[in-house]
């Protein structure tokens, strides 16, 4: 555990959050749909871009060495990062969604049937949704979903029992919800899939870079995340997958990198993780990201997730003692963001005034529309926090809040 | 705090979205459409009884953000009195007034709405209730959105 970080100077390592919009200092709690990124990682592309830029596995002079060095040792670090026994289990994508896309695309399409079960939980995200959707109208296969329980988003594991059938072939469910802030006992049902022999995948968007994640300790066989929502570069994502079911994977895409031998009848594919990267990769991503991991891991992701959860019960807590709005998430052992409405005011005139008070929040669906549906809402507001964020700008939030409602009200 | 606000939410506007005219169906209606906008939830319905090309009732239902409910409820006092062909020159109007702050000929109290262009944003509800008129006066059976596209 290290020591507890200084968080102002880790914020001053961030240019953009030194601004001010409309006239009014920013306060950046968009978090959850992308993170800023620090210094560090905006030098560390400016660096490769201008000293070591070229094309990976192919070339024989110094650039290309040193290029293929830096992408590679990057797949390195993201096996520490997830504690991933090998970087050969570590696939690059352009994030979490394609990630997904990836497993639904190889491994569905090979192992799915007609009659398969697909189990799924009430608050994915439409990235573990839809690719679901798309290969269960190709194979026939169906979709379930472990329920949740009212606004607070948290799973109900009571039909649990009787959700996992014999049909079951995959589990694949988020760690941490985007728009309900509800941490999922992944570790929990992992082990419970295993035992059926059911495939376990859990998309780590919003989880990767806030917690320390352990692939092996949760004992999936397949997480996803985006670089973007933990410091890096945009476009740039990893799926991890144990060795053992990557090598019964066919290739997603093919093209270069990804084969051995090609002939005019006949290829043979590299094995993983090369063969599910066909082309020229994204490079500048994997080196972006790399600097990303390597500064969270030195203020410590246990030290994140501590002050994120911290910030978020003092959100929480402070809005409850608001008149006339509604939370979403759980009360306890929230993550690091906050969920609400405002009565008789639409998420998007909260948005676009608290945008005026430099305080950006995000209001819509948060790509979660089956379970907003469900909790009977179109939309919903949400402020999102990282380590960067304060206390003080919670404080200014609420004002802010409180701000709007006398606004409508008067 | 809101000070620079109000050229977006102006007292009209606030009234009409608190206290929305003409916020029910017309059951006799000769025409309706529907307007959705998925990615924000704005969803309404507009209602347009007619007399020959006149336009002598109109109402909606729905629910959406203030701008949108304000927009389609000025919208329904506007046209009621109109011919078709009036009622899309309006349209015409009021479009150029959300996307530029300008407009020609009168608008009446829609002039509340020469703030929107600001807020690049908000667009697509200030202009949402508007496709929806145009929709219901040709017929159309889709929703109409305005999101991802011209206005």
């Amino acid at each position: 555990m290290s020591l507890s970080p200084d968080w102002a100077k880790l914020r001053a390592d961030f240019p953009i959050l030194n601004q001010q919009v409309h006239g009014k200092p920013l306060v950046y709690f968009d978090n959850a749909a992308t993170s800023q990124k620090p210094r560090k990682v905006i030098e560390a592309l400016v660096h490769y871009y201008e000293r070591d830029n070229a094309n990976v596995h192919r070339g024989i002079h110094e650039l290309s060495n040193r290029a293929t060095n830096a992408f590679e040792a990057a797949r390195t670090r993201t096996a520490k990062f997830l504690n991933a026994r090998s970087g050969d289990e570590i696939i690059w994508t352009r994030g979490t969604t394609e990630a997904i896309n990836l497993v639904a695309a190889t491994w569905g399409a090979k192992h799915l049937k007609a009659g398969d079960v697909i189990l799924l939980t009430e608050v994915e995200h439409h990235s573990n949704l839809v690719p679901w959707q798309m290969l269960a109208q190709k194979t026939g296969a169906k979709i379930a979903y472990i329920p949740v329980t009212g606004d607070e988003g948290v799973l109900d594991l009571s039909k649990l029992d009787s959700l996992l059938t014999s049909q079951v072939k995959l589990l694949s469910m988020v760690h941490i919800s985007n728009s309900m802030g509800s941490i999922n006992p992944v570790a929990e049902l992992c082990a419970r899939a295993k035992k059926l022999g059911i495939v376990t995948l859990v998309d780590g968007a919003q989880s990767a870079g806030h917690l320390p994640v352990d692939v092996q300790a949760i004992g999936c066989d397949f997480f996803a995340f985006s670089g973007h929502k933990i410091c890096g570069p945009t476009g740039i994502g990893a799926l991890y997958g144990r060795t053992e079911i990557l090598e019964t994977m066919p290739p997603y895409q093919g093209g270069g990198e990804m084969i051995l031998t090609v002939g005019y009848d006949k290829t043979e594919f590299k094995h993983a993780p090369h063969r599910f990267e066909a082309g020229t990769p994204d490079i500048s991503g994997p080196i972006g990201l790399h600097a990303a991991m390597d500064y969270l891991d030195a203020i410590g992701r246990e030290n994140i997730w501590k002050h994120d959860q911290e910030l978020a019960h003092y959100a929480y807590d402070r809005l409850a003692g608001l008149k006339n709005i509604r939370l979403f998430g759980p009360k306890q052992n929230r993550a690091g963001l906050v969920s609400f409405l405002l009565k008789d005011v639409h998420a998007h005139d909260v948005v676009t005034l608290a945008d005026q008070a430099g305080v950006a929040l995000r209001g819509g669906h948060h790509c979660t529309q089956p379970l907003m549906h469900k909790l009977g809402v179109e939309s919903t507001a949400r402020a999102s926090f990282y380590f960067y964020n304060t206390r003080a700008e919670v404080d200014v939030f609420v004002e802010v809040i409180k701000e709007i409602q006398k606004f409508f009200s008067a | 705090m809101f000070d620079d606000i109000n050229d977006l939410y102006q007292q009209v506007i606030l009234d009409h979205c608190k206290q929305p005219r003409n916020f029910h169906e017309l059951p006799q209606c000769s025409c309706s459409a529907q307007g959705f906008n998925p990615l924000c939830g704005d969803n309404l319905k507009l209602f347009l009884t007619l007399e020959g090309d006149v336009i002598k009732d109109a109402g909606f239902t729905g629910s959406g953000c203030c701008i949108s409910k304000a927009s389609a409820s000025l919208l329904t006092e506007n046209v009621k009195g109109k011919t078709k062909a009036e009622a899309e020159q309006m349209f015409e109007r009021v479009r150029d007034l959300v996307t530029t702050g300008k407009t020609t000929g009168d608008v009446g109290k829609l002039a509340v709405f020469a703030g929107v262009y600001k807020y690049p944003a908000r667009v697509k509800c200030a202009i949402l209730a508007w496709h929806a008129l145009v929709g219901a006066l040709k017929g159309e059976a889709a929703p109409v959105s305005t999101e991802n596209e011209q206005t």
